[in-house]
């Protein structure tokens, strides 16, 4: 092989003068680099106090909560003059990572969610208790959100920002033209579904690329199937996957099947929305942050929704209302100016710049501004307002490894081919939630 | 597909190959290699076409007509948007280091066992061979976890230990790709008559200055092709600072793009632009470097 | 300056292009200064360790972690579990046995279809035909790519309803459109076809050079005997590119245990897409992090790895140390 390099050394002079000056040149550009590879940052002074930023990381990419948050960093910025600067991650990738971030050099503060992982993560030592940023807060939340921002030990860890309610939406104008009715209960959806159907639309939107939107309806079923508490029992293993109970939430969900959108497994839930706008679908069971992705304002004031229906033994009752907010990682403990951006986003100011931009949610301070809502803004406020039981998604009050990677793939196994094997997944929790 | 016009393409070359050595039609054999080298080019010439066309143009005529403009819109955005800047600079930092020190390091190592008789030398060789074909997912638990109880003082990197950092990419990187270096080089610094060193050492030269003076000048033809070779795995290694980075604006470019999939999600053009953008470096390493590349990959290859 | 003469032993003399070595019996052993030693050692000691703390204290480690329990977060929090993750994942871990399933199909096809591809394009291109510089720089270009990349750019291409081959197909748009890499029960060969656009170059590659540097007379006594092009090709060529064929079998063979940035950037390796590399990741890096599970998984890959790693070690290595 030899032969071959001298023939092409001695065919391409100017190659070699051209790998010597890059070569040359290389070595002496590579010190920079050398260099550059140092990421030391800023040590968390000991002290607290010394810091006069922060950095914020935040999952919320798409383009509307994005620019909401950018309102409330702008708010922060003027009001104390302090800086902030905001990593944006793409949210699913945000969350598939959230593990090594935490575990790496996460921001001081970033968006998370109330449940059990927040707190799985709060014991674990992730997180920096805020006790004393509650102190300030405190009288604006009512009891069932301070509940959900407390963690594992007593202390508080969360700051709720917003939350909204999961729902049916539809478009009324739909509706109205072929004279569909509201279901109340699971047999009226399904002949609603069945109508629908003949009628050449697609009865319910689904996507579910991404994982974790079947959890919506999987959350929903058992619930009005089984109550509030089995639902928060089963997320946490105190009961068994392999039991009856669990069989009849698939049992009943192998009925819906049929109605939803065969296309389910290649769209995002934002490909949902879409053909939710374009009427391709009748209905659409999502959060309310679907209408983001609705610009249209004559669209946006076309959607309603209506509460999952009853099904044999619950009322509507549960609402499934995730809670949205701010957490902060360990080092960002430190660091004041992040306690004090935290204490600032528990305040109704900024909680209406936020929803000055992202209507779609409902702000969770009290005192928040309420005199812009929509209508459908109203209806959400109300429905999480009276609701009896507030439940999180599956996948925000489940251990991480069991939604990711037991409740994904089972679930797009089951839209594929509508079987389930819960005992399989009573064998799979086991050793994952022994694992921890 | 392929595979069905793969006969007709053998028995053509067997009916052109047997008429004789002169320069002949082979007219299957170029029906046969047009087609498939046609076929080749799609997906790239099909991702500059989309990412010529502005997202205007594609909305209101389709992705599949030629009506519309076509310019350099999308790549001034994805540039900007993307933040492509700092990935390439990312990219950089941690190629070049890796890259210098991995080409270093293989030839200390490369000298010792090639030049210094040592009953050790074998199997040294083969912890290092087999230490590059490895499936890296089988050090990823165990390096991560290694890098993050490395503790080390802030002022070094900003997670408290190794992580995040590019430091922790660079070594591992130069780990793995070591082996591959140092079996490349000991074949070829073998293959140098031992009668260089023998004046050299009539001169009373040490190990060292045989090294320095005598041995890696001859190999420079090896470091070059061996390092294009490297710096086109390391800049396309995306499995490492998946791995190890997890602060966006550190990923270096390779990775980066995946975070752009879901950033510019339905935008076609957009990401279109975007992976066109990320080919360019290896393209113009390509074009001037094609003769090293290739030669990096045989050196290693064709021997033994 | 103590400048004891020196000599090594003479190193091995080899042919290039392989073949027998010659090796130097004998010779004079000379003391080496001890400056020299130091260097040495030096020279031998930083590499060495450095290949060991990361790459085979890992490896260790993995197999060692793959009996445990463990979340990843604090190493008081490992707790032994003997075979319990092994048989977790052949039993009740739903996406093992379809991955070790797409493995075995990447390999198949890897080997079956890519691999002769690219052997079929370098035999004809190595008939120094008009252009076969263009053939060859066209064909190789993908080898640049990294499969993340061509992972992204075959999206392009494969997108239901914006994609190049769907329109090509005509159903674009349609509901009859197949989701090529969204579809589970195609989109393991969409994805394999998108990683052979790669193999079959770099194997071309591979095998020109063989073939350039395979004796010119071999092929002319077989003309002379009267054997055809494909006799020619199949019993005299390749079997005299056997160290070629060892390197190709082996880089196959690797790649399919590889395959891993293709399918994560489609869709991290699930719905049809599971991969044995893909499910370690997805237990290391994922939302939640189960070590003990994704170890074994991990040392499931490097016992199938070693097969061919020891296959080419012993390949290679062994002819050195016939006399």
């Amino acid at each position: 092989m030899a032969s071959q390099f001298d023939a092409s050394a001695t065919a391409f002079p100017s190659r070699r003068s051209i790998l010597k000056t890059v070569g040359v040149g290389a070595a002496g550009l590579a010190g920079i680099p050398f260099l550059a590879a140092c990421t030391g940052g800023s040590a968390p002074s000991a002290t607290g106090s010394g810091s006069d930023s922060l950095t914020f990381g935040s999952g919320s990419s798409d383009d509307v909560p994005k620019r909401a948050y950018q309102a409330v960093v702008d708010a922060f910025t003027s009001k104390t003059g302090k800086k902030v600067t905001t990593n944006v991650v793409p949210h699913n990738d945000f969350q598939n990572k959230i593990n090594s971030y935490l575990q790496g050099s996460p921001d001081d503060t970033f968006t998370w969610f109330a449940g059990y992982r927040m707190q799985y993560y709060a014991g674990k030592g992730l997180l920096a208790p805020i006790d004393d940023v509650w102190q300030t807060i405190g009288a604006n939340y009512s009891d069932a959100l301070k509940k959900a921002s407390t963690g594992p030990d007593g202390k508080m860890y969360f700051v709720p920002n917003y939350n909204y309610p999961w729902g049916f939406f539809y478009r009324k104008s739909l509706w109205a033209e072929k004279g569909y009715q509201v279901p109340e209960t699971f047999d009226a959806l399904k002949a609603l579904a069945t109508k629908m159907k003949a009628d050449g639309i697609i009865p319910i939107g689904f996507a579910d690329k991404d994982g974790w939107p079947a959890m919506g309806t999987f959350d929903y079923i058992n619930m009005r199937l089984n109550g509030y508490q089995f639902h928060v029992d089963l997320c946490a293993h105190k009961e068994s996957w392999d039991q009856p109970k669990v069989n009849a939430v698939f049992d009943t969900w192998s009925a819906l099947l049929p109605f939803q959108d065969p296309a389910a497994l290649g769209q995002t839930w934002q490909d949902g929305a879409k053909a939710l706008e374009a009427k391709k679908t009748g209905m659409y069971l999502l959060g309310s942050f679907v209408t983001q992705q609705f610009t249209d304002p004559a669209v946006l004031s076309d959607i309603d929704f209506f509460a999952f229906p009853e099904i044999a033994m619950e009322g509507r009752d549960t609402v499934e209302a995730p809670i949205d907010g701010l957490l902060l990682s360990k080092k960002g403990g430190d660091n004041k100016t992040a306690r004090d951006f935290l204490a600032f986003l528990g305040t109704a100011e900024a909680q209406n710049a936020y929803a000055a931009v992202d209507s779609s949610n409902i702000a969770t301070a009290k005192g928040a501004d309420t005199s812009k809502f929509t209508p459908l803004n109203k209806k959400c406020a109300d429905t999480i307002a009276n609701a009896k039981n507030i439940s999180q998604f599956f996948d925000r009050d489940a251990l991480p490894a069991m939604a990711n990677n037991v409740m994904i793939p089972a679930l797009q196994s089951f839209i594929k081919d509508g079987k389930m094997d819960v005992k399989n997944l009573e064998a799979q929790a086991k050793t994952l939630y022994a694992a921890q | 597909m392929s595979t069905t016009a793969a006969p007709t393409g053998r028995v053509s070359a067997a009916t052109a190959a047997r008429s004789g050595s002169r320069p002949k039609r082979h007219y299957g054999t170029h029906i046969f290699l047009t087609v498939m080298a046609v076929m080749w080019l799609i997906p790239l010439v099909w991702s500059l076409f989309t990412a010529l066309r502005p997202v205007a143009s594609t909305n209101k005529f389709g992705y599949f007509s030629v009506a519309g403009d076509f310019n350099f819109d999308n790549f001034l955005q994805a540039w900007t948007q993307g933040g492509f800047a700092t990935y390439f600079w990312n990219s950089v930092i941690i190629t070049v280091p890796a890259v210098l020190l991995t080409l270093f390091l293989a030839s200390l190592m490369a000298f010792a066992v090639s030049r210094v008789s040592w009953k050790f030398n074998i199997t040294l060789l083969i912890m290092f061979t087999a230490g590059n074909l490895l499936p890296p997912q089988v050090l990823a638990a165990p390096l991560f976890e290694m890098a993050k109880h490395f503790e080390v003082p802030y002022s070094f990197s900003d997670s408290g230990n190794m992580l995040n950092t590019y430091i922790i990419v660079i070594a591992v990187n130069t780990a793995f790709q070591m082996g591959f270096c140092t079996f490349v080089l000991s074949n070829y610094m073998k293959a140098l008559s031992a009668d260089l060193t023998e004046a050299a050492l009539v001169d009373g030269a040490g190990i060292w200055r045989q090294y320095r003076e005598i041995i890696m000048p001859l190999c420079r033809p090896a470091f070059a092709a061996l390092g294009t070779l490297q710096v086109i795995f390391i800049y396309n290694d995306y499995f490492w600072p998946l791995i190890f980075i997890q602060s966006g604006n550190r990923l270096p470019i390779t990775t980066a793009i995946n975070n752009l999939q879901g950033e510019f999600l339905s935008n076609y053009n957009l990401l279109a632009a975007g992976a066109v953008i990320t080919v360019i470096p290896t393209l113009v390493i390509y074009l001037l470097l094609q003769r090293q590349f290739v030669a990096g990959l045989t050196l290693g290859s064709s021997k033994g | 300056m103590s400048s004891t003469a020196q000599e090594l032993i003479p190193p091995e003399a080899r042919e290039p292009g392989g073949g027998r070595t010659r090796q130097a019996k004998g010779g004079r052993v000379r003391r080496l200064t001890g400056h020299d030693k130091v260097v040495l050692s030096l020279m031998v000691g930083i590499p060495t360790l450095i290949e060991l703390v990361l790459v085979w204290l890992p490896t260790l480690m993995s197999v060692g972690l793959s009996f445990s329990r463990w979340n990843g977060l604090d190493l008081a929090d490992i707790r032994p579990a003997g075979s319990g993750n092994y048989q977790f994942i052949s039993q009740d871990y739903p996406p093992f046995w379809p991955a070790v399933q797409h493995n075995l199909l990447w390999l198949l096809f890897l080997a079956l279809i890519a691999t002769p591809l690219g052997l079929l394009l370098a035999v004809l291109l190595d008939q120094n035909i008009r252009g076969s510089k263009i053939y060859q720089s066209i064909f190789f270009a993908p080898v640049m790519l990294s499969l993340a990349l061509i992972g992204i750019i075959w999206q392009l291409f494969y997108q239901r309803d914006n994609g190049l081959l769907n329109f090509l197909l005509g159903t674009a748009g349609t509901p009859r459109a197949v989701d090529w890499f969204g579809d589970s029960s195609v989109n393991i060969w969409a994805a394999m076809i998108a990683a052979t656009w790669r193999h079959a170059g770099y194997v071309m590659l591979l095998y020109l050079a063989g073939l350039k540097g395979v004796d010119p007379s071999l092929k002319e006594a077989a003309a002379i005997d009267g054997a055809s092009a494909v006799q020619t090709f199949f019993r005299v060529v390749f079997p005299a590119m056997r160290p070629i064929n060892i390197v190709i079998v082996v880089i196959t063979i690797i790649e399919s245990l590889r395959a891993f940035d293709v399918v994560y950037v489609i869709n991290r390796g699930t719905n049809g897409l599971e991969m044995l590399s893909a499910l370690v990741i997805q237990n290391l890096v994922g939302e939640g992090q189960v070590i003990g599970v994704g170890s074994a998984l991990a040392v499931v890959l490097l016992v199938i790895s070693l097969v061919p790693i020891v296959f080419y070690l012993s390949r290679t290595f062994g002819k050195e140390n016939r006399a």
